[in-house]
């Protein structure tokens, strides 16, 4: 399943390459990373979706936090957050399909950014799955170039109150003392 | 000895601001870190650096050792932080001398050894431009350190060494590195040690949750056949006392890790000696048999656990580590007590009630005897096999009222070590466990008798592994330093030749090797030495070697083709082992003649 991280970092030369360099080294499957500034001067953002089960993203979330200059790392799989990707999609058009393209952007409620006589470039902000699928739609009027920003994550508003530095799923070995002894497949 | 929490001696140097050079502020802060010793080579990017250690050298601050490679000026700094649980310093040029360091450090950070490396940087100026001797130090060491700093601004500096050594010391100690571009070094600022070090989000000392104390007082309570597994973190937070009244209130057998031997007296009823590859049958035994099995400032590596999913497969597990990121990696246990073994177990100590197990103790001492039956060292033998080299080497040892430490390279012999050696405490044995680096014993030794030159320290290693950093014996030479060398020396890369054996059709490829004549090679070095080839001339050269004030060479040439049983084959359970052939058995010869 695919969990959301996110790593708060101080904003020094070179710590995207050490928290990169870890997940390489630790063989950890990220399906996206995405960096940029956070409300705090001098701390980056940096939101991670990692491909696992439970034990993996355990497993980033400690790795993470063992990387000194990130500050704070946070688990919001289960929690009510919005997420959000942008993508930029430049589209084959012909008089004949235009029309139809801006109809499927409409839907969506992507927006046309850039338009000539040979194509034009949908900009779309939604959930992957919302973006995924309007891709697929215009797939076949022909897909130039692309590019997408990768997930991004905010928590819902009454959802922050509840955070707390380690409110991470700390993969607590206690929750299976009830059970059946330990998993170490 | 301990690493745990300890401050930086009050040097009564002045912390405040001064105006001085790069270079200064290195010594400087090492002088306020309380470092006496220094391990490098110099270089040209270092240059600044050593023009000014003349100041700090000369009165006699801090000594700098010369080293002969630059990879042993890090296993020296591993070896001094071993034996005395400060931070272990090192300090070489660019490039190549960086790189060089690369496998002492990344040693020293397996183990969780507190090493702070400084190795000087091109100019700022020159920085990317694939400058002379330059190369991407940071990113090199990046994967093998706790953390490491580029330095290109002077301001930054002092906050730098600073953090450096609080990084490396606090927690669960590691390596860090600090690269200096020589401008820096040359460049004036103002120099101040008064910082208080703020570092969100680095948490080296976890808040011990008294609940999870609690449920693993619990579990283990409930236990009919519990057994405590100790690793190198009861050395490292100085817990072998308190880890000894557990075992004894609670009747709890020990098992130890390779960097665990000693946790416990070797010697105590209850200590079951090393598990894992090469454990004996009957520890082994235990950890599959044991119904709650107490995991103590250690990490399950393969060569404890074998095949995961066999491990313990019976029991429940508790595990104690500083470092929550172990808590999970390999195993997930069914209690964690995450925190300080300092902090834990005293407060585990009273929840704990007095049992015996007697049930479960004499089973395990049934499986001890059958085991000991088939030991080689129950025999006597003609011919000079390494098993009985080394419990010589520990009754001669035993008879002195010094400080012994054993280091060990890695490969038959260290195996041996662990297996015959009798470890009375925790911190006795130094040896590269989670890399294996070969070369690591000599300046290792070396290191660790620079913290204390009246210790007698040992370093037993194969002729492979001595091969590698032999170089170091000029070192031990102008230091004038005492260490005791014994070479194992059975003309083969001898586990890897095991392997060979066991694994591939006993091919022996790549893994015969020659040996100059050590005695004549000592002498060069002037160091004494001699040549042992039968099982009576152990004892008297042993007792030569101790009787001799400095430094000592023994070439104990050994049956070739002898193994370290019982084996644990590579990713089976720790239980199918390989046991010992027949009583007594010993292999025959190669029947290789190797020849320069």
């Amino acid at each position: 399943m695919q969990y959301t991280l996110v790593a708060w970092m101080r904003d020094k030369p070179g710590v995207l390459n050490r928290v990169s360099g870890m997940l390489r080294r630790r063989n950890f499957n990220i399906d996206s990373l995405q960096v940029s500034h956070s409300e705090t001067p001098g701390i980056s953002r940096m939101t991670f979706v990692v491909d696992g089960d439970e034990r993996v993203a355990d497993q980033v979330v400690k790795q993470l936090r063992k990387v000194v200059d990130v500050t704070a790392v946070e688990d919001i799989t289960n929690r009510l957050a919005i997420l959000r990707e942008l993508a930029l999609i430049r589209v084959r058009t012909t008089p004949a399909t235009r029309g139809e393209i801006m109809q499927f952007a409409e839907i969506y409620r992507a927006q046309i950014v850039d338009v000539n006589a040979e194509n034009l470039v949908v900009q779309a902000v939604g959930t992957e799955d919302k973006v995924d699928s309007l891709i697929e739609l215009l797939r076949p009027f022909g897909i130039e170039e692309m590019v997408r920003t990768g997930r991004v994550a905010l928590c819902r508003g009454d959802e922050r109150a509840k955070r707390k530095r380690h409110s991470t799923s700390i993969f607590k070995a206690a929750a299976s003392l009830n059970g059946s002894g330990h998993d170490d497949q | 000895m301990a690493i745990a929490k300890r401050e930086p001696a009050d040097s009564g140097y002045d912390l405040g601001p001064q105006e001085m050079t790069g270079s200064q502020m290195i010594w400087e802060s090492l002088l306020r870190e309380g470092v006496q010793i220094v391990f490098g080579h110099p270089g040209g990017a270092i240059l600044p650096a050593y023009d000014a250690l003349a100041e700090y050298e000369g009165d006699g601050r801090i000594h700098h050792v010369l080293v002969r490679h630059e990879q042993c000026a890090a296993h020296m700094a591993d070896g001094f932080a071993r034996a005395t649980g400060e931070v272990g310093v090192c300090i070489v040029t660019s490039g190549p001398g960086a790189t060089n360091l690369v496998t002492g450090l990344a040693t020293a950070q397996m183990d969780s050894v507190p090493v702070v490396a400084i190795t000087g940087q091109v100019p700022t100026s020159l920085l990317g431009t694939d400058a002379f001797q330059e190369s991407d130090v940071v990113g090199v060491t990046q994967p093998v350190c706790k953390h490491n700093y580029l330095v290109t601004d002077i301001a930054e500096l002092p906050l730098i060494m600073k953090e450096a050594f609080y990084i490396a010391r606090e927690g669960r100690p590691g390596v860090v590195l600090v690269d200096v571009c020589k401008d820096v070094q040359i460049e004036s600022g103002t120099f101040r040690y008064d910082f208080d070090i703020s570092l969100p989000g680095f948490e080296p000392w976890p808040v011990v949750s008294q609940d999870e104390v609690q449920a693993a007082a619990d579990l283990l309570n409930e236990a009919e056949r519990p057994l405590i597994l100790a690793g190198h973190g009861i050395h490292l937070s100085n817990t072998s006392e308190e880890l000894l009244q557990l075992v004894e209130k609670a009747g709890i057998p020990v098992v130890t890790t390779l960097l665990g031997t000693g946790n416990i007296p070797e010697t105590h009823p209850l200590s079951l000696g090393m598990g894992g590859m090469h454990g004996e049958a009957f520890a082994n035994r235990a950890v599959q048999a044991c119904d709650v099995l107490v995991a103590m400032g250690m990490r399950f590596d393969d060569r404890i656990t074998g095949r995961l999913d066999r491990f313990a497969a019976n029991a429940k597990i508790i595990h104690f580590e500083l470092d929550r990121a172990e808590v999970g990696k390999n195993i997930v246990p069914d209690v964690a007590v995450v925190g300080d073994l300092a902090e834990t177990l005293p407060a585990y100590l009273p929840l704990i009630k007095e049992r015996r197990h007697q049930d479960w103790v004499n089973t395990l001492n049934e499986w001890r005897s059958e085991t000991e039956e088939a030991d080689i060292i129950q025999y006597e033998v003609e011919e000079l096999i390494p098993p009985y080299v080394i419990r010589q080497l520990w009754h001669a040892t035993e008879q002195t009222d010094k400080r012994v430490i054993v280091v060990t390279d890695v490969g038959q012999h260290q195996m041996w070590e662990s297996q015959y050696y009798i470890h009375e405490h925790a911190g006795m044995l130094l040896t590269s466990g989670g890399l294996g680096t070969m070369g690591y014993a000599l300046p290792a030794a070396l290191g660790a008798q620079m913290s204390d030159r009246e210790a007698l320290v040992w370093c037993v290693a194969g002729d492979g592994g001595f091969q590698m950093t032999l170089q170091e014996l000029a070192t031990i030479q102008q230091e004038k330093l005492p260490v005791k060398i014994a070479i194992i020396n059975n003309g083969f890369l001898g586990m890897v030749r095991q392997w060979q054996q066991i694994f591939y059709d006993k091919r022996y490829v790549g893994t015969p090797i020659l040996s100059p004549d050590y005695v004549k090679l000592a002498d060069a070095y002037e160091i004494p030495a001699a040549v042992v080839r039968h099982p009576s001339e152990v004892v008297p050269v042993l007792e030569r070697a101790h009787a001799t004030d400095g430094p000592f060479l023994v070439d104990f040439q050994v049956k070739e083709e002898v193994n370290v049983y019982p084996m644990v084959a590579p990713g089976a359970a720790v239980d199918e082992l390989i046991r010992r052939p027949k009583p007594g058995y010993v292999q025959g010869y190669s029947g290789v003649q190797p020849s320069w």
